[in-house]
């Protein structure tokens, strides 16, 4: 099968291009790239006006398949992702069971090619069960295609534990994510605090937290030379101690969430449950400072901590609901309205953020637009404005804090190895 | 005329001077009523009023009670031990079967901060809140500026006090509210593991010494200490609570104006944050904001239940 993608605005981190092209696409990969671009037995999209990117990488997806279910499937949130514009999802391993041995990860990636949409690339979990207490066995995850290991939603408070998984890691070139959190500090915590959890009764969650793991991750990384990247980071301090680290040599990379720079802890003011997340929604000073460290580099890529919850257990009470919020729909949205709306980033700079720059961080050879490439390709437009409905959903969840809004910004195309998994 | 608007008694925050002066006049002209032979008016004869509890309560629950059947409504008395609640169904699920039973008011004392708020965007019967979590106590709030207003004539200009847990505490929250907006100086005290961050944006004074909140104070409002926040370890001792945040007649005669004032919302810790000699002593008026309580209650379901009335009239 081939397919012409003609005359769209062609915008590629790796090789700089930035001009209206045509892509043909032959099969998986992508054959040619060139201006009018002619093939009589190929089909043809109009993308006059549209914006063709590499297919979008997120790194921190939770599917919550097996296990959960109920919440997300690998085929629902494959779908919502494609709606997203995602062509490759790293799932996080807080399943049931947990992803800390082959059968599970070849359980992912089965239905993962069962569901035929996008790649989903597993997560190892850093210990055995996720208990923090054994390392699992990562050299056998790598084996069957887990791309890093992690501790998200368990975070890891021994901290020989984690020195170890860096260095075992370390060995065998998988990153390690950290979900950065003292769990004594955060306890009971429901929200970020300060004047809001103040005003609105609820116990916070200091800065603190995250920062002081943080920067004990940053120096077991400088001591074991290994690459820790460091999840959702919400806090001005976290992004001062990364760029010092990287201005250092420590292998260090980091993500932000789209809801951590469109979002501040105002947002709480109705106690809805669908702005409980962790780590939680903080003072403006933090969105801007995340918003520098976008811009600067110090934050090499967006990820959404897509965290499907049923409404059953999010229409609850504020303290009794479980933190997250799905994010992989309007991630390119809120990208377009909160950073190249307001001139922190370029759409450039925006594509690299979410497609290249995460594919370097777990070493794949995605993330980019040439011949030759696999055709992972999102054709959006930027400039369409939608207003968020739970119609807009994909996901089995509808856990949005972004419901009603009006966002800028909207997928109309999503191809995965050549294959058309979405269109508007 | 001042005409009362709201559906729902959530949080003083939320209210502005002229509506809670407005609960404070109308509390006024009820108080008189309990101290008839026939402490009853026909007001709110036939609405049905819905007191559900979530959390232990005596005094809070008898004095809504009291104040919904002084004006001749009938009560319906729900704890966390008789209802469905044990059963796994959520909260408002419980309040949506108990609305389809067409109560006019919902009273409702719950341990999450918020669930007040969240109900009375959902429900069409007025909720009043009696206390949710760490956020608001609105009709204590209300009652103990009653009192206040009572006994010194006036808010406006005076400086009050709130001594001890301020973190845990909804009693706080809603004076410091309540005080602001009637032109009060408000400081919190106690130490500095129970003060919640960034409170001075509220606009309160903080101080961590008993002393220097007792100089000048017209109002000491002494809020109950939780045994349980010692066992969390944000103090090391009641022995050294006692010692340095505890009220007692000795520290009053030292630091306190002549004529201050002494409240409590209860229930006490005798010996604790409060001794007995100042409790019971001459500055207390804590039985007389219990009395209050049921005036300013009154005033509440009255004005909540009359916005309803109006409403449904309008629709017609």
């Amino acid at each position: 099968m081939k397919l012409i993608i003609k005359n769209a605005r062609v915008i590629d981190s790796k090789s700089k291009i930035d001009d209206v092209l045509d892509i043909l696409i032959e099969g998986k990969k992508i054959a040619k790239i060139d201006k009018n671009i002619k093939d009589n037995d190929a089909d043809v999209f109009d993308a006059r006006n549209l914006v063709a990117s590499a297919g979008f990488v997120d790194l921190h997806v939770h599917l919550r398949e097996p296990g959960f279910e109920y919440k997300e499937t690998i085929l629902s949130g494959s779908r919502a992702a494609t709606a997203g514009g995602f062509t490759t999802v790293c799932c996080m391993p807080n399943t049931n069971p947990v992803i800390d041995n082959q059968g599970v990860v070849e359980f992912i990636i089965s239905a993962s090619k069962k569901a035929g949409l996008i790649n989903v690339l597993p997560i190892g979990a850093i210990t055995k069960g996720s208990q923090g207490v054994e390392l699992s066995e990562m050299s056998d995850l790598k084996d069957v295609g887990v791309v890093a290991v992690s501790d998200d939603g368990k975070p890891l408070s021994n901290a020989a534990i984690m020195r170890r998984a860096l260095e075992y890691a370390g060995m065998l070139k998988l990153p390690v994510i950290a979900h950065s959190e003292d769990t004594d500090l955060s306890a009971g915590g429901v929200m970020h605090e300060g004047y809001m959890s103040t005003k609105l009764g609820l116990k916070g969650i200091t800065r603190v937290a995250e920062t002081s793991m943080v920067s004990r991750d940053i120096e077991l990384a400088r001591y074991t030379g290994s690459h820790l990247h460091i999840a959702h980071v919400s806090c001005r301090e976290s992004v001062h101690l990364i760029r010092d680290a990287k201005k250092n040599g420590v292998n260090v990379s980091a993500e932000c969430t789209p809801h951590h720079f469109s979002l501040t802890v105002e947002s709480l003011v109705t106690y809805d449950p669908n702005t409980k997340v962790n780590p939680p929604l903080r003072d403006i000073d933090d969105v801007k400072a995340i918003c520098e460290g976008l811009k600067d580099g110090t934050i090499d890529c967006i990820a959404t901590d897509h965290a499907p919850h049923a409404e059953s257990e999010k229409d609850v009470e504020f303290d009794a609901a479980p933190f997250g919020m799905i994010g992989l729909e309007t991630a390119l949205a809120l990208g377009i309205s909160n950073l190249v709306e307001k001139g922190i980033l370029t759409l450039t700079q925006l594509m690299d953020k979410m497609s290249y720059n995460p594919s370097k961080i777990i070493n794949i050879n995605k993330g980019y637009i040439a011949v030759g490439a696999d055709a992972d390709i999102t054709v959006f437009d930027p400039k369409q404005k939608w207003e968020v409905t739970e119609g807009d959903f994909y996901s089995k969840s509808k856990n949005s804090p972004f419901l009603g809004n009006t966002l800028k910004g909207r997928v109309i195309l999503t191809i995965c190895g050549g294959k058309k998994v979405f269109s508007i | 005329m001042k005409v009362w608007t709201k559906k729902d008694l959530v949080g003083l925050e939320v209210l502005n001077k002229d509506e809670i002066e407005m609960i404070l006049e109308t509390a006024t002209s009820f108080k008189e009523i309990s101290t008839r032979q026939v402490k009853k008016v026909p007001t709110l004869r036939g609405k049905t009023i819905v007191l559900f509890f979530f959390e232990p309560s005596t005094r809070t629950r008898s004095s809504f009670d009291l104040a919904a059947k002084r004006l001749s409504a009938d009560t319906l008395s729900i704890s966390t031990s008789t209802s469905a609640i044990k059963k796994g169904e959520t909260v408002k699920d419980t309040m949506k079967n108990i609305e389809a039973m067409q109560v006019d008011a919902i009273i409702i004392r719950h341990s999450a901060s918020g669930i007040a708020q969240t109900l009375s965007n959902c429900m069409g019967s007025s909720i009043i809140n009696a206390g949710d979590g760490c956020h608001e106590h609105p009709t204590q709030g209300l009652l103990d500026m009653f009192t206040i207003k009572e006994k010194k004539g006036k808010i406006k200009g005076l400086n009050i006090s709130i001594i001890g847990d301020i973190t845990h505490s909804r009693v706080a929250r809603s004076n410091i509210w309540g005080l602001k907006k009637l032109g009060a100086h408000v400081t919190v005290c106690g130490p500095r593991t129970l003060i919640p961050r960034d409170i001075e944006k509220m606009g309160v004074n903080v101080t961590t010494s008993l002393p220097q909140a007792l100089k000048n104070a017209d109002v000491v409002n002494i809020l109950r200490i939780q045994m349980e926040r010692q066992k969390a370890g944000l103090f090391p001792s009641l022995r050294e609570y006692a010692m340095r945040y505890g009220v007692s007649k000795e520290k009053l005669e030292k630091y306190a104006k002549d004529d201050v004032l002494i409240m409590h919302p209860g229930p006490m810790n005798r010996g604790i944050e409060i001794t007995p000699d100042v409790a019971d002593g001459s500055f207390s008026v804590i039985l007389d904001q219990v009395t209050n309580g049921i005036a300013v209650r009154m005033a509440v379901l009255y004005l909540v239940c009359q916005s309803h009335t109006e409403d449904a009239e309008q629709e017609l």
